[in-house]
């Protein structure tokens, strides 16, 4: 049985391999470290210290009796709170959902557990998704490792802060619009948002239902490869899950020494020429040009396309995304579940729970949403934002005939500093613009950092680039991240200011 | 008493019998305009005589109607009702449509829910195929077009009943499009008790239940205290039936309603109970001066939980209207909800649709659209059972009266089993006598179900029997002594058991003419002085004889022959 865990700590793997280190050992460390820069940090909604340490030991169990562990066994892991994990609270950082223990387990987490994977806890993150920076948990702020002044961007920003300082060495994100690339980038982490329907979306705390995937945030491709490989495949809790069966991504991710000189020969790239130029941080210009200049000096042929219907993709993706979330927000109504506000009436108590649970965003949100499925609007907004997504899909669909993956930063920023954008929610939307359209069109995309811009003050920020593939060409599109990762050695020196010891 | 049993059977199915009251009526309604003021006293009065208090709040609108100045010196305008029907079919699957959790009636409440039905965050809905599989079905026996994609929709609304906020159900493109139905609408002033009458379907879609809320604390909504939520309803797949607004008479709405639920229970889909609500019906009531193309005001009734009740709601709504409209007063008849109570034989007003409820309808993104191959459509029409149209149809042919072939073919169990008496060479006529009178009679009394009986007296055991005073080895009477040990299960499989049982029994029917003229003799002999009488011109005394004669005989004596000698011996020449 092979272990791949993090080519970056190959240490763990060796350990684990060797037997010199008990899941039991590891997760003491883990959970060690973890709580060493948390308190700078705020990655966690939830540390779930004894249900880790039983999983280790019943892992460790499995290996005295000489049974077989999964290939995920012993690796610490944190997930987003928007995924349900049995026995374990669940708020999708909203306060409408405080103390909500899940009564059954998201697939992706219930195959990461049948996969040995160890569960450190629950991840901060953007209340029900729906944010940029995590500032819009109902619970905390979290902080960028690398400047804890920033943001760790959202809404997956507790899982990529915590992959950052190594809280955890993988983690589970979910992305509706960015919300796993865009931290991502922010953070420095490798974040893959997979084809609409490669992963199973039961059991994730539904936001915008057309538009979510959940992924993996790792420490590198390879890591984030492992995870993909066990959390996808056919599932028939999700009737808009693929029936393709699951491949393991981490076969072709071959080491470095064994790469060519020119290992992306014949490789036809594209970088899409909306997303460049005007309204691009100087800094993220800068690293995605060198990237490109890397990529070519690997072989590939690195073009320049246009999609126009991306400039529009954003009012589309959020009519769409605020119209479902409108009505996926229904549910937590206080009648069955949640939070629930004392009322003599009815309608008294909806609106008090409602009020008193949903944050200031999501309730802006849900208005909206609501705004744009009313009779008379409907064909206006939620009708014409389809008939733009549609042109969309084909757009990028057919750029994707032309080259095997295209290319574009995953924010126009790197990380900003917290409360910078939180009185502007429009400055905050537009930062999306990078992503959305690949969640409209249900296409792959891999972010990993590609650079680090640096900040007035001598702060180095890291920056991501995203790789945008087929439907379902999630193995190339890693291979192709993975080459980039193991010749530019972007991290090689780098480490965030705020990180974790796990030796 | 077969006749009798029959009228209950079509009461309970919602056909009015030919003789009734409120049919008549209706009847009047519609062939000549409204005259309703001496016609309708009897529901209005109903009304006025509810008592004080409850009925100053729930029957306020009829009361007004009742109060209304008569207009007697107007001229007589011709009123005419437009009835359109909704109808909610439970398909009886074995589990909900969208989750694993059983689908079944009365269970411990919140027994039945899972994580999906309750709503909880991320659970995600999973198309039950065996829903699919029954709505095409009654599609299909609805005449309507089956579309091979139709999707699923969100139809939004807050309600403590909704778990999730909407309801999974499907809004432009439904399952089934534009069929019809065949109704049967009992008419007294034919011979054969009804004509045929196509109602047409507009759609029919597929949908989940909510669930069930049971308020505490007083009888209704209003003054309760608390309401109690179960959700064991919640998720339960319903096929609702929306019918052209074709329905012109409360008779009429609830033969189509009847029809429908035979529909569904032949094809074996939903139990189309509807006192358990597996079946419930919305009727959309206006009203409007016959000729005129333009519907009037609508009026949505609910809450009636039989076809009985449904003509019963339907005919008082009708009759408040016209009312209100002779009065001048239609501006009183407004777009509202009304429910039927069956106390107080009323409708009143539930709650005011204040211009179109926002459903806020879009596309289910957690389902895919619904594609259905025509292959598969095409093998379930080919597995259709034989509808109760084609078997009144089939029943007629036999030579059956309409209303025989009506009442034969209301439940399917019935129709199974009268069918298996004729495959079993039972005559028709014979076969539908005794089904429809003391066999019905019994499953009746003995709270037996017609499936359960079929195990217990076996079809070609009745059928012999019939055969048996068909061909006069027993009498009609010594038939119905013998039907109880056939209903106690003694009869066994028929083809000659039940002979053999009659036979054990000393029960074969005298039919010899010397053993009946013996007899006959032997019961002169006994009553001299009544035969002096009877000789002496008091011929009323033939009936002590033949029960005499009778009784002699144990019941055996065939009557026809033991008449003919008794008459012979009687008056023989001194």
């Amino acid at each position: 049985m092979r272990l791949v865990i993090a080519s970056t700590s190959t240490p763990l793997q060796l350990a684990r391999a060797s037997r010199s280190r008990s899941a039991v050992e590891i997760t003491q460390t883990y959970l060690r470290g973890l709580k060493s820069v948390e308190g700078r940090l705020g990655s966690f909604l939830a540390v779930d210290e004894e249900g880790a340490l039983a999983q280790a030991a019943a892992i460790d169990a499995r290996i005295a009796a000489g049974e077989d562990v999964g290939p995920l066994a012993g690796v610490p892991i944190g997930i987003k709170d928007n995924l349900c994990t049995q026995g374990l609270a669940t708020t999708a950082g909203s306060k409408q959902l405080d103390g909500y223990v899940p009564p059954y387990d998201a697939t992706a987490v219930a195959r990461l557990r049948a996969a040995g994977a160890v569960l450190l806890g629950k991840t901060n993150m953007d209340e029900f998704g729906m944010g940029s920076s995590c500032e819009n948990s109902g619970f905390q702020p979290t902080h960028n490792p690398w400047d804890p002044e920033r943001v760790p961007g959202g809404s997956s920003g507790g899982s990529a802060s915590a992959v950052a300082a190594n809280q955890v060495v993988a983690a589970l994100g979910s992305d509706t619009g960015g919300s796993i690339r865009q931290p991502a980038s922010f953070c420095g982490v490798v974040g893959v948002k997979p084809t609409f329907g490669r992963v199973s979306r039961n059991g994730l705390v539904a936001y915008a239902s057309s538009l979510d995937c959940v992924g993996p945030m790792a420490q590198s491709v390879a890591d984030a490869a492992a995870l993909l490989s066990v959390i996808a495949g056919p599932d028939t809790a999700d009737s808009t899950c693929s029936q393709r069966a699951a491949e393991d991504f981490t076969t072709g991710l071959l080491p470095a020494e064994q790469l060519g000189s020119t290992p992306l020969a014949g490789r036809r790239l594209a970088v899409i020429r909306e997303t460049t130029g005007e309204g691009v941080d100087a800094g993220v210009s800068a690293a995605l040009s060198s990237a490109i200049q890397h990529l070519k000096s690997l072989g590939a042929e690195v073009e320049e396309v246009s999609l126009p219907s991306f400039a529009v993709g954003l009012p589309a993706y959020y009519v769409i995304a605020l119209s479902e979330a409108s009505s996926n927000l229904s549910r937590y109504d206080g009648v069955r579940y949640g939070h629930r506000a004392e009322a003599d009436e009815l309608w008294e108590m909806y609106g008090k729970t409602r009020h008193a649970g949903l944050g200031s965003e999501v309730a802006r949100r849900i208005l909206m949403g609501t705004y744009a499925l009313s009779a008379g609007y409907y064909d206006a907004y939620y009708k014409r934002a389809q008939q733009v997504r549609t042109l969309i899909q084909r757009e990028v669909g057919a750029a994707l005939q032309q080259y095997d993956a295209l290319l574009c930063p995953a924010a126009p920023t790197p990380a900003y500093k917290l409360g910078e954008k939180t009185s502007d929610p429009l400055a905050m939307y537009k930062g999306d613009l990078m992503t959305v359209n690949l969640n409209l069109a249900g296409l792959p995309a891999v972010c990993l950092p590609c650079g680090f811009a640096e900040q007035p003050g001598g702060a180095k920020l890291p920056v991501g680039v995203q790789m945008i593939g087929r439907a379902f060409g999630e193995a190339e599109l890693l291979q192709l991240a993975h080459v980039f990762e193991q010749t530019a050695g972007v991290m090689a020196e780098a480490r965030p200011v705020v990180h974790a010891a796990t030796q | 008493m077969a006749v009798c049993g029959s009228m209950r059977a079509l009461a309970r199915a919602g056909v009015q019998g030919p003789c009734q009251r409120l049919w008549a009526v209706s009847q009047q309604l519609r062939l000549f305009g409204v005259c309703r003021r001496a016609g309708s006293s009897s529901g209005l009065a109903a009304a006025g005589a509810a008592p004080p208090g409850r009925a100053g709040l729930a029957c306020a609108a009829s009361a007004a109607a009742t109060d209304a100045a008569p207009s007697s010196s107007k001229q007589k305008v011709e009123y005419e009702a437009v009835i359109g029907i909704e109808t909610h079919v439970q398909l009886n699957t074995a589990t909900k449509a969208f989750c694993g959790c059983a689908s079944e009636f009365g269970a411990e409440p919140n027994s039945n829910v899972c994580p999906i039905c309750l709503g909880h965050p991320g659970t995600l809905p999973a198309l039950n195929a065996e829903m699919v599989r029954k709505a095409v079905l009654a599609g299909l026996a609805l005449n309507a077009r089956v579309a091979l994609e139709s999707k699923f929709d969100r139809k939004q609304y807050f309600y403590p009943d909704l778990p999730k906020g909407y309801q999974i159900s499907q809004y432009d493109v439904p399952l089934c499009e534009g069929g019809w139905v065949e109704v049967v609408v009992p008419d007294s002033s034919t011979a054969t008790g009804g004509s045929p009458r196509r109602i047409g379907v507009t759609r029919a879609h597929l949908e989940e239940d909510a669930g069930k809320l049971v308020h505490g604390g007083a009888a209704s909504l209003s003054g309760s205290d608390y309401s109690l939520a179960d959700y064991n309803r919640g998720g339960v797949p319903l096929l609702e039936i929306v019918s052209e607004p074709d329905m012109r008479s409360g008779a009429e709405a609830a033969a189509y309603g009847a029809e429908l639920r035979r529909i569904m229970r032949f094809l074996g889909v939903s139990d189309g109970n509807m006192a358990e609500g597996s079946m419930r019906c919305d009727v959309n009531i206006s009203v409007r001066p016959a000729g005129r193309a333009a519907f009037g005001t609508k009026v949505e009734i609910k809450n009636m939980n039989s076809f009985n009740a449904m003509q019963r709601a339907i005919e008082f709504e009708v009759a408040r209207q016209v009312e209100l409209l002779e009065a001048g007063r239609e501006g009183e008849i407004v777009q509202e909800t009304r429910l039927w109570d069956e106390g107080r034989q009323c409708t009143y007003s539930m709650r005011r649709k204040e211009g179109l409820a926002d459903y806020r309808y879009f596309p289910e993104p957690d389902l895919p659209p619904l594609v259905l191959s025509q292959a598969y459509v095409d093998e379930l029409q080919a597995s259709m059972p034989e509808l109760p149209a084609a078997v009144r149809q089939r029943y007629a042919s036999l030579g059956l009266s309409q209303y025989d072939a009506v009442v034969l073919s209301d439940e399917p169990a019935v129709a199974r089993y009268f069918d298996a008496l004729l495959a079993a060479g039972a005559p028709a006529k014979p076969a539908a006598n005794w089904v429809q009178g003391d066999v019905m009679a019994h499953c009746k009394e003995a709270k037996l179900a017609w499936e359960a009986l079929l195990g217990v007296m076996a079809p070609a055991a009745l059928a012999e029997m019939i055969q048996l005073i068909e061909d006069g080895t027993i009498s009609g009477k010594i038939g119905k002594e013998v039907l109880p040990a056939l209903l106690a299960g003694e009869g066994g499989a028929g083809g000659g058991s039940v002979r053999a049982l009659v036979e054990a029994r000393g029960l074969v029917q005298i039919s010899d003419p010397a053993a009946l003229g013996a007899i006959v003799d032997s019961v002169l002999a006994a009553n001299p002085k009544q035969l002096e009488q009877y000789r002496g011109g008091k011929t009323k005394l033939q009936g002590f004889f033949v029960g005499a004669v009778m009784k002699e005989s144990k019941g055996r004596a065939n009557p026809a022959e033991l008449n003919r000698i008794l008459m012979e011996r009687l008056n023989a020449p001194q």
